[in-house]
């Protein structure tokens, strides 16, 4: 007999952060060693993430295949299996069936320069690939990020961004929106776009991972094309509802593009091949 | 396999019905008392129905259940369990009466559920399954098997085709190894065909399916699909009916600790199956949900799944509450 595709792995809650608020990560730990050996994935992919009795959820995986032995995700409280996801605790058992869909092409970028720019919630599907890249600091040349949020406790990652902030190999600049600043507050103050005109990276060599609500990307774009950025070297990673993630089920396609199976991860060259359905 | 065919007398072929349910679960035609056929497990023979143009839904459950439980679990938090579907357990089943529209249709779903990933509960089903066809000798204005590639007398999907003869006799074309080895378990219900032609309806080719397709490559903006959906309902009921539509919802239940998850059929036609937590809708009016089935059926499957995601049965079209001709849109699709 063969497998049963839609069975998930059972996974124990090792670990809780409380990012923000209403923002929570998890990390996650096979709960049979058979699994966990088995077990790989690439940066960009995503998994099903269940609450058993609620239902399931669709999240990239937010820890970096370099770190071995767990996963991580990162969700907000926003429907029903989240919130129910909010509601464990360390030791509880959640369901996790993937990794599906594709990867982000990081043995391509090697020698290059990386532009991550996230804003929001989006900063954990990027997370992946910013610590995948990271961990193999050497094959790349600067790693600059740009991440902004609307409020200063609307961060996620707060220790993470501290320790970027503190290696002299990454260049990270944060923002938040106007009147989201607190006393405390050092980083620019302004909505992602306008922060990324200013500090106006050099699209040489370079390639931009953008991620973030539509509005972001819609006012993001025209910045990344004045500064030079061609349509192939922008990359983002597409977002639609998903049950099976596997390309049966029919809800994620962008018309004949299945998101679970071609995607997630896009460059803006097929982006803008893809009716407007996502 | 090569076909052979041979004569099926009327009387011998209630004898097979009794020898093929007295071994295995046989899933046929019954009419109701309004009239409308569904299809019941294990009816007595004299209330088969086989003068009827389509059953109300199409026999797609029989492979893809309505709904399907896909494992069972008990929630205790820290330890809690999976159960799984015991596949082999599912019985072996003949399909008896099924028309070709019906029977063409399972490898539609084929192309759909095993694509690429194999989707073993849908694989279980066919495995288990043996298909007696039987020929149109009857059809009406809805039916619309001949443009997209099928015909009345069409073999695909059946591992038996039984065609009627003037005289209520049947020859019955043996198709599979499955076929194959019903004949070899009731030899004496077969007799030498004779030459006649068997009794086929008619039905009128509509539109050309290539040239929907081509035509569809570059429609995705055409007005076309606000004019012709302004009267959906958006009430699901075509996907229901339909044969070859696969769409599917999974959904936990519980009761206590105890619970299930399982898929459930769904359909494109509603707001709800594409709308983000967010609020967020990639298809937001219902004239973007029309243009995702045709869309699906007809340009997206034959690219990714290669297959036509319709076989003419003309469901969809006699179901819908608000008279939807989907033949006669594919027809005005064709010369768009």
């Amino acid at each position: 007999m063969s497998e049963n595709i839609y069975k998930p792995y059972l996974m124990e809650i090792v670990n809780i952060v409380e990012e923000t608020p209403d923002v929570r990560t998890f990390r996650l730990k096979f709960k049979n060693n058979e699994e966990a050996e088995k077990f790989s994935f690439k940066a960009g992919q995503f998994g099903e993430y269940s609450v058993f009795g609620e239902g399931e959820s669709t999240f990239c995986v937010a820890s970096s295949p370099t770190r071995k032995g767990y996963i991580e995700c990162t969700f907000r409280k926003a429907g029903r299996v989240t919130n129910s996801l909010a509601n464990l605790e360390i030791g509880d058992t959640v369901g996790f069936r993937g990794p599906y869909g594709n990867t982000f092409p990081i043995e391509e970028w090697e020698g290059k320069n990386l532009l991550y720019i996230a804003g929001g919630i989006a900063l954990p599907p990027m997370r992946c690939v910013i610590w995948n890249t990271i961990d193999l600091r050497e094959k790349y040349k600067d790693i600059t990020i740009v991440y902004g949020a609307r409020t200063v406790s609307d961060l996620v990652y707060k220790d993470e961004l501290k320790e970027w902030e503190d290696r002299p190999d990454i260049k990270l600049i944060t923002t938040v929106d106007p009147g989201g600043q607190t006393p405390e507050w050092r980083g620019e103050i302004g909505f992602v776009p306008m922060v990324l005109e200013k500090v106006a990276p050099s699209s040489d060599n370079t390639v931009a991972i953008l991620c973030g609500p539509p509005v972001m990307i819609k006012f993001t774009m025209p910045v990344l094309k004045k500064l030079g950025f061609k349509d192939k070297d922008i990359y983002t990673t597409l977002e639609n509802r998903m049950k099976c993630g596997f390309g049966k089920c029919g809800r994620c396609n962008v018309g004949k593009v299945f998101v679970c199976k071609d995607g997630p991860v896009f460059s803006y060259e097929q982006i803008l091949e893809l009716p407007e359905e996502y | 396999m090569e076909t052979t065919r041979k004569l099926i007398r009327k009387q011998s072929l209630e004898k097979l019905y009794a020898h093929l349910s007295g071994s295995r679960k046989i899933y046929a035609p019954v009419t109701a008392a309004n009239k409308q056929v569904d299809y019941k497990y294990n009816p007595p023979y004299a209330e088969v129905a086989s003068d009827h143009i389509r059953s109300t839904l199409s026999v797609k459950n029989i492979v893809f259940p309505k709904v399907e439980n896909l494992f069972l679990f008990t929630n205790n938090r820290t330890e809690s369990t999976i159960t799984d579907i015991e596949l082999f357990k599912i019985p072996e089943v003949v399909l008896w009466g099924a028309h070709p529209c019906d029977t063409a249709a399972f490898d539609v779903l084929r192309s759909i559920f095993c694509w690429d990933t194999k989707d073993e509960f849908f694989s279980q089903r066919v495995e288990k399954l043996t298909v007696i066809g039987f020929a149109c000798h009857k059809s009406d204005d809805y039916c619309f098997c001949t443009s997209t590639g099928l015909s009345p007398d069409s073999s695909k999907g059946s591992d038996i085709l039984l065609s009627r003869l003037q005289n209520g006799d049947y020859v019955a074309d043996i198709i599979t190894e499955k076929g194959n080895a019903i004949l070899d378990s009731c030899p004496g219900l077969f007799e030498a065909a004779p030459d006649e032609k068997p009794v086929i309806t008619e039905v009128k080719v509509k539109f050309s399916h290539e040239q929907v397709t081509a035509k569809l490559a570059n429609a995705f903006e055409h007005p076309f699909w606000i004019e012709n959906s302004l009267r959906c309902i958006g009430c699901g009921a075509c996907a229901y009916v339909c044969p070859t539509c696969a769409c599917f919802d999974i959904q936990d239940e519980t009761k206590g600790k105890n619970g299930k998850r399982y898929r459930s059929w769904d359909s494109c036609g509603f707001g709800l199956f594409t709308l983000h937590t967010s609020g967020h809708n990639p298809r937001q009016v219902q004239s973007q949900r029309w243009r995702q089935r045709i869309m699906h059926k007809f340009s997206y499957m034959p690219d990714r799944n290669e297959s036509l995601g319709c076989v003419g049965c003309g469901r969809c079209s006699s179901g819908c509450p608000v008279d939807m001709n989907i033949s006669e849109q594919l027809e005005a699709l064709q010369n768009i």
